[in-house]
């Protein structure tokens, strides 16, 4: 057993077990922020397999890496998409350094 | 993988009910024929290519080939019904002997005619007739080009073969296939490639419509999403690549009540090479023909009978209603 299990991908429409207002207003909420409008299925499947990535969510890697490929989106895009993400991580990271060199600028003698 | 061996190994589905019970469960069973709106005509298992997906494993070698009588009788039959659609599929069918001669028969009948092209043979000499007959009988052709990058689309069909369908598509484009006014429709069929099920058919068509206009110049029609089931050369595939559990469980999951009621059996009769009759072209490949009281073959045709026939169904038939559904004809609903 782990704790990550992939058959449990299939859980997803439950977890709004023992909430389940909230559960479905969420449900509601993800579908319309995830489905097509200004932008396309496409694009918006790309933005959520990346940010599945940077999260570490396996259930919404395995997910959205599947419905890119669904919607025709090759390997290299998938790949350039992470690549944006990587790089926002890192600059993330990096832009957070501000914080760490003010506080080392104000302590040290 | 034989037909009986095949069936023995779709009966293996784990937790999950067989599709009949799973038509039971939701109560639409028996699937029962609504009419025939299309004879689907299957010309052989002969073909030029030995895609990796194909569930007929068609392939040069193979010797099924329909006769000419059994091509007469199916016209026969259609001068006497009012079955508005001949689907002609193979294999290959331009490698049939008799193509031409069925088609200038067909076209006189005045229906839907459409056939099943690879479309890797129009270019070459032996087979660049074909490009005449089909302007001439006004054929709807429907290819298959599983994706618009060539080096996906050629894992699945073999390596020039995407390189080749859009030569041929751009001499169909000049004789006015796919270009608006002209009256000549070239269909292209979208299937996975891989383990997993075809995405929104529009969007999709809006994909290929713009890539293989920017990159390639060709023009199409419509895009049919058609998601792979589990029967012949897809079903070693996914056996050999370990993911028939997982995708008989996609499958499962994505089970979509309203896709039954659209399902294509209900409306398609499917000719074998050898004049079997089977409720579609998935059951042929698995030797299951029409039954429940209905003649299972064309020397036999019963327009009565055959219309309000029972279908027959197995555990492959969870893929023709999952997610938004599938058949010949691209999605079956707009779920």
């Amino acid at each position: 057993m782990s704790y990550y299990e992939p058959k449990d991908l299939a859980d997803f429409p439950n977890i709004g077990e023992w909430a389940t207002d909230q559960g479905n207003k969420f449900f509601e909420y993800y579908g319309a922020a995830t489905g097509a409008g200004k932008l396309t299925e496409r694009e918006k499947s790309l933005i959520a397999l990346t940010v599945a990535m940077t999260q570490n969510c396996p259930y919404c890697i395995d997910a959205y890496t599947t419905k890119c490929l669904a919607l025709g989106v090759s390997s290299e895009e998938m790949m350039e998409a992470a690549h944006v993400g990587a790089a926002m991580m890192a600059g993330v990271t990096l832009a957070h350094t501000t914080q760490m060199r003010k506080i080392i600028k104000k302590k040290e003698m | 993988m034989d037909a009986r061996e095949q069936l023995r190994v779709l009966g293996r589905i784990g937790d999950y009910p067989p599709f009949v019970g799973k038509i039971r469960e939701v109560q639409k069973f028996p699937l029962k024929a609504k009419g025939i709106d299309i004879l689907q005509i299957n010309l052989g298992k002969l073909c030029n290519l030995s895609c990796r997906h194909c569930h007929v494993e068609a392939g040069p070698k193979r010797p099924e080939v329909m006769t000419k009588p059994v091509m007469a009788k199916c016209l026969e039959i259609l001068q006497s019904v009012p079955i508005s659609t001949i689907d002609i599929t193979g294999g290959a069918p331009e490698m049939n002997p008799h193509l031409e001669w069925f088609l200038a028969e067909a076209a006189g009948l005045q229906r839907r005619l459409i056939v099943r092209s690879n479309l890797t043979l129009l270019l070459e000499e032996h087979y660049r007739h074909f490009l005449d007959a089909f302007v001439q009988n006004k054929v709807e052709i429907v290819t298959s080009l599983p994706d618009y990058v060539e080096t996906k689309s050629d894992r699945q069909r073999g390596t020039g073969v995407f390189h080749k369908v859009i030569a041929a598509m751009r001499e169909l484009n000049s004789r006015g296939y796919g270009m608006p006014g002209s009256g000549l429709c070239i269909d292209i069929v979208h299937n996975p490639v891989g383990a997993y099920l075809p995405g929104d058919q529009a969007a999709l068509e809006h994909e290929y419509h713009a890539r293989l206009l920017a990159d390639h110049g060709v023009h199409f029609n419509q895009l049919f999403c058609l998601t792979n089931l589990p029967v012949g050369r897809y079903l070693d595939y996914l056996i050999a690549s370990d993911n028939l559990e997982d995708y008989l469980s996609v499958l499962y999951q994505s089970f979509n009540p309203a896709a039954v009621d659209n399902v294509m059996c209900l409306t398609t009769l499917s000719v074998g090479w050898n004049g079997s009759l089977y409720d579609c072209d998935f059951n042929q490949m698995l030797d299951l023909t029409v039954n429940h009281g209905a003649p299972n073959n064309i020397m036999d045709f019963d327009m009565e009978k055959l219309k309000n026939r029972e279908i027959v169904i197995n555990n492959h038939c969870y893929g023709c209603v999952a997610g938004c559904g599938s058949s010949c004809q691209g999605a079956t609903t707009g779920a």
